[in-house]
């Protein structure tokens, strides 16, 4: 029995500054020169999947990369993945972000969601260190003002119009039901669809609303039911949305489910079941399959991590961009590469990349895919493709 | 016996009492330096934010601690604050009150809403009593969640970015400040400011816990009916453990949210209330030092077992498990044994050590 | 009001599945007086055990019809769930019975952790298919739907509440179970082992939560690790509304939140004019159960547990 909690509050205290001072360690002095890449995404808690998910995409292209060999400002350069937890959770999140500073690595790839992602911007910012994020889709993280601020995921307003305007004009939608999902992403996209629909002439019968932990729907789907809509969208993620089809058809709710890229994954399928069929979704970006490097992407990737959940590639392709400035720079220094960042044009694994003013990705194509039998078949892309691109 | 003796004389003594709280003081002033240097910037940050939940465990220690009022839905309180803070100081309705203003009023305004949540719960005992702050807690984050339809309220899940910093006078606090020779970078300034508070907090906590109304809320946690028996009114008396609580709480969220910059409805969840209430409970329900302990271990815990991965390093010379796996499994565990070993919490006060060593831990608390 | 009766319908389905679930935490609740948090990783560690069995089985290409498949699941998962009961109870909770109550509290929250991230461990951090074993062929009546599967789960609840009734009052087990809830010293002193009582009585909530989760697992068709934590606090807010300790109660209680979440979130729209909606289910049922609470303070059906003046 401790007897004396003073004596064990500072045993407690000295054993954290030790733990702490573990990691503190300077880089390693070798041959190459190491430059640190920081991702952070949740590794733990209910979204872990994509936390990990976004994790194994950045370190595929840090092990690919550092098998090629890249060569910057004369030296060879050895890339290291710092990657940190950030729980899904604002203050943790910007603690993290403190660390990686401290860490002085060169880029973040991060975070996973516009909830984590905008107040670590902040401290990225202040310390000049250019972040880009695989999945944060809140407008604001790039309306602050930072120019190191930038994302690879085509935000809410550009998806959402083109599912709204395809919903109606494509799949000839009349009577339109909404669900989402409550969070930034599911809200953002699912408002941007109710607008672009409404603009494109449909009539919005019901607007439903659930959260991004609950697996049962059937009282939202009873009233949706009631109102006889041609076309249910929801805005939200794979894992309510399998279950939310598979109860559409338990309870004979005939209209056809149009998603974001939330849903647009292969977990989807499985979830689903045998109502998969025929569900519509969109993802930004050209099909995997079609860019150049993508299969080989879908391959290495799956071999090491299994299936792809969703945001990998954008994680992917995140950490290629970085290195990419950098390369044109030949600095890995953040106040040398930026500019190069901010003016870049890369082919990555999701389509072309490149940044507008603000930091977002240049309205680039976003392509709508269906399942059929049990797996997604491209429907067609709409809009900006390479061609389009400056 | 005589070690004891000379142990308590070395307590009273004034010069001695002086000489710990000059250096704790001292301490406490060089601490984001002296952490900054030795172990980077981001744990002043967790210093900072410790300090943040050191106000909202004792505030909770007020309802859970001192009224042994259960509550599990405290979280709602800092939500208010913060929110109150973020909505006012702000692009989103364009106001931008200053924080000398805004503190006092999110006070003020959580207070009410602590009066508001406590008042339904008065016939309450136990778990029901839990159920019901639970409830209160879950209610205020989905109305904080959901009203930016048809009027835009809160901005709802998008959360209200782009808050004020806090400013005194001129000085704004996220800037990097020179004083005396010493570089002052903002976060030192907000751990400065979040220090001055927590001791106002604690001030009042003492004073509290030493007045009329200290008693009281010691006679209905021990024995309601007899309370009730000896003429306190219990309703006033357990309505006000509510509002001092809530106050704590919504001060700590205007804090937060001029600190972070931004607030969401993420910030507010249900297991927020429990870690603040395992804060409370393992540092040692009801005993100020005990309360911080807790606040600062189940803070710095986590953060710490991020080491996890240098240490197996340096331990086994590679990594065996991947930290991020371990991490908070490590910290459900160290949850497990320190409840284990020590059942009144790691610092308790005298008396529920007393209580438990005589095996009277099971009637005399929470039960009421 | 065509849809009333649907809503009804998924009401019932959707509090019997918070029965299941509540029926185990309660019988725990009722004879140590524990908000045990870790229930609902138990429930968690039997559906993703039933899943590694099936998954097995489905992999290994012999040709079983789907039921004894999953039963074959929950004969496993059942096993591993009481075992885990046991060793919980004995590990974290005996050590604390003199303890204050909230000790207790704290380390079911940290079993409850250590088993979540342990499951993201050992099955993984991504959402699992359960397969579709148990028939679900649909009947539809006065414009409502139901299927197999949803009535096999309402008449299940049904059943193991009876059982557990049974149990605990027409058996020597039940009545050294119901004394040592009402006063486990006196109970020792007339001859019941207290421990064993306990250790009893906490396995016996573990298998059904081994239960509650394969059921939850194949009528939703996922199993993730995290998905302990919703369904834990459902129960208690079931357990705590039908009165604590009380089994009927548990039942009730979880009846009357799964019909209230359903119906709230089928009408709060209409009632309010579109101002409120289904984004408000939840604060519709915690309003009801506040409502409850103020005019039924031990709960619907009332508590049994120890009287303490």
């Amino acid at each position: 029995m401790i007897r004396k909690p003073l004596v064990l509050a500072s045993c407690a205290l000295a054993a954290a500054f030790m733990l702490a001072g573990c990691g503190k360690g300077a880089p390693q002095a070798g041959a190459a020169v190491v430059v640190r890449i920081g991702q952070v995404s949740p590794l733990t808690g209910p979204q872990a999947h994509l936390g990990k998910d976004n994790d194994n995409g950045a370190r595929l292209a840090i092990e690919e990369l550092n098998a090629k060999g890249v060569t910057i400002g004369g030296a060879k350069v050895k890339f290291e993945l710092v990657s940190e937890d950030d729980q899904a959770d604002p203050k943790t999140g910007t603690i993290v972000a403190q660390k990686l500073v401290d860490a002085r690595v060169a880029g973040v790839i991060g975070h996973l969601n516009s909830g984590t992602t905008i107040p670590a911007s902040r401290i990225y910012h202040d310390a000049g260190i250019p972040q880009i994020s695989p999945s944060a889709t809140n407008p604001k993280y790039t309306h602050q003002g930072y120019q190191g601020a930038f994302r690879v995921m085509a935000n809410d307003v550009q998806q959402g119009k083109v599912l709204g305007e395809y919903a109606v004009a494509k799949l000839g939608a009349k009577k339109i039901a909404i669900i989402d999902d409550r969070t930034a992403y599911g809200q953002g996209l699912a408002d941007e669809f109710e607008k672009a629909a409404k603009a494109t002439g449909a009539a919005i019968v019901a607007r439903e609303y659930t959260t991004d932990r609950a697996t049962d729907f059937r009282s939202i789907l009873t009233n949706v039911k009631a109102k006889q809509p041609d076309l249910l969208f929801y805005g939200g993620m794979d894992a309510q949305a399998g279950p939310m089809v598979a109860q559409m058809k338990t309870l004979a709710v005939k209209a056809r489910f149009l998603a974001g890229d939330g849903t647009q994954s292969l977990e989807f399928i499985k979830l689903a079941g045998a109502a998969a069929d025929g569900v519509v979704a969109s993802s930004p970006g050209v099909p995997l399959d079609k860019m150049p490097g993508g299969r080989g992407f879908t391959e290495r990737f799956t071999a090491k991590y299994g299936q792809i959940q969703i945001y990998a590639p954008y994680a992917y392709d995140a950490v290629m961009t970085l290195v990419n400035a950098m390369q044109k720079a030949n600095s890995a220094q953040p106040a040398k590469y930026l500019p190069e960042l901010a003016k870049i044009s890369y082919q990555g694994v999701t389509g072309p990349i490149a940044f507008d003013e603000k930091g977002d990705l240049r309205s680039g194509p976003i392509t709508l895919y269906v399942v059929k039998g049990g797996k997604w078949d491209t429907l067609e892309t709409v809009g900006g493709g390479a061609a389009a691109q400056k | 016996m005589f070690l004891a003796d000379r142990r308590q004389k070395l307590r009273r003594d004034p010069r001695l009492v002086w000489a710990a709280t000059i250096a704790l003081g001292v301490l406490l002033v060089a601490l984001p330096f002296v952490t900054d240097w030795a172990a980077g910037r981001a744990w002043v940050r967790i210093a900072a934010f410790a300090l943040l939940y050191v106000m909202l465990a004792l505030g909770l220690n007020i309802v859970v601690g001192y009224a042994g009022l259960l509550d599990l839905g405290y979280v709602a309180f800092f939500a208010v604050g913060a929110y109150f803070y973020a909505l006012l100081a702000s692009p989103h309705f364009d106001l931008h009150l200053p924080f000398w203003l805004l503190l006092p009023a999110g006070a003020a305004v959580t207070c009410v809403f602590g009066v508001l949540l406590g008042a339904p719960t008065l016939r309450l005992r136990g778990d029901y009593l839990a159920i019901v702050t639970l409830g209160f807690g879950e209610i205020i984050r989905i109305f904080l969640l959901n009203l930016n339809a048809p009027v835009n309220i809160t901005n709802g899940p998008q959360g209200v970015n782009l808050i004020d910093p806090i400013r005194l006078g001129d000085l704004s606090l996220a800037q990097t400040h020179t004083v005396l020779g010493f570089t002052v970078p903002a976060v030192y300034n907000y751990y400065y400011l979040f220090l001055a508070l927590v001791l106002g907090v604690i001030f009042v906590s003492v004073r509290l816990e030493d007045s009329r109304i200290g008693r009281a809320w010691a006679a209905i946690r021990e024995d309601e009916v007899a309370a009730a028996a000896m003429g306190i009114n219990t309703r006033d008396v357990k309505l006000l453990a509510f509002a001092m609580g809530a106050s704590f709480g919504g001060v700590s969220g205007g804090l937060f949210a001029g600190f972070q910059g931004f607030v969401s409805p993420e910030s507010f969840t249900i297991i927020e209330s429990i870690m603040i209430l395992c804060m409370v409970v393992l540092g040692g329900m009801g005993h100020i030092p005990g309360v911080i302990l807790g606040a600062v271990l189940l803070v710095v815990l986590p953060e710490a077992l991020r080491y996890l991965g240098p240490l197996q390093q340096a331990l086994f010379g590679r990594v065996l498990a991947d930290p991020a796996d371990l991490r908070l499994l490590v910290f459900g565990l160290a949850l497990i044994l320190v409840m284990l070993l020590r059942p009144s919490g790691l610092w308790p006060s005298a008396l529920r050590r007393r209580e438990l060593a005589a095996g009277g831990g099971a009637a005399a608390d929470g039960r009421a | 009001m065509d849809i009333f009766l649907q809503q009804l319908v998924n009401g019932i389905v959707l509090g019997s599945i918070y029965a299941l679930v509540a029926l185990g935490y309660t019988m725990v609740y009722g004879i140590l007086g524990l908000i045990n948090f870790a229930h609902g990783e138990v429930v968690m560690i039997g559906a993703m055990v039933a899943l590694t069995v099936i998954q097995l089985l489905i992999g290994s290409g012999i040709a079983l019809p789907g039921p004894l498949i999953a039963a074959l699941g929950l004969l496993i998962a059942m096993p591993v769930c009481m075992a885990l009961g046991y060793v919980i109870e004995r590990v974290a909770y005996r050590p604390l019975r003199a303890a204050p109550r909230l000790a207790a509290l704290i380390t079911a929250i940290g079993v409850s952790i250590l088993l979540q991230n342990l499951a993201m461990i050992v099955w993984g951090r991504q959402y699992h298919a359960f397969p579709a074993l148990l028939p679900a062929a649909p009947h539809t009546f006065a414009g409502a739907t139901v299927d197999d599967l949803q009535i096999f789960i309402v008449l299940l609840a049904a059943a193991i509440m009876a059982g557990l009734l049974a149990l605990v009052h027409r058996t020597r087990l039940g009545r050294a179970m119901r004394a040592t809830s009402q006063n486990p010293a006196v109970a020792g002193l007339m001859g019941v082992n207290v421990n064993t009582v306990i250790s009893i009585t906490f396995v016996i909530g573990s298998a059904l939560a081994a239960v509650a989760g394969i059921m939850v697992a194949a009528y939703y068709g996922i199993a993730h690790y995290f998905m302990g934590f919703t369904l834990g606090l459902k129960a208690f807010t079931a357990a705590v509304l039908g009165g604590i300790g009380n089994l009927a109660g548990a039942m009730l209680g979880g009846l009357l939140l799964g019909v209230i979440e359903s119906l709230g979130a089928g009408y709060i729209g209409p009632l309010t004019g579109g101002f409120l909606g289904s984004h408000y289910q939840d604060v519709f049922a915690f309003v009801v159960l506040i409502l409850v609470l103020v005019f039924r303070p031990s709960g619907l059906l009332g508590e049994r547990v120890a009287e303490r003046s």
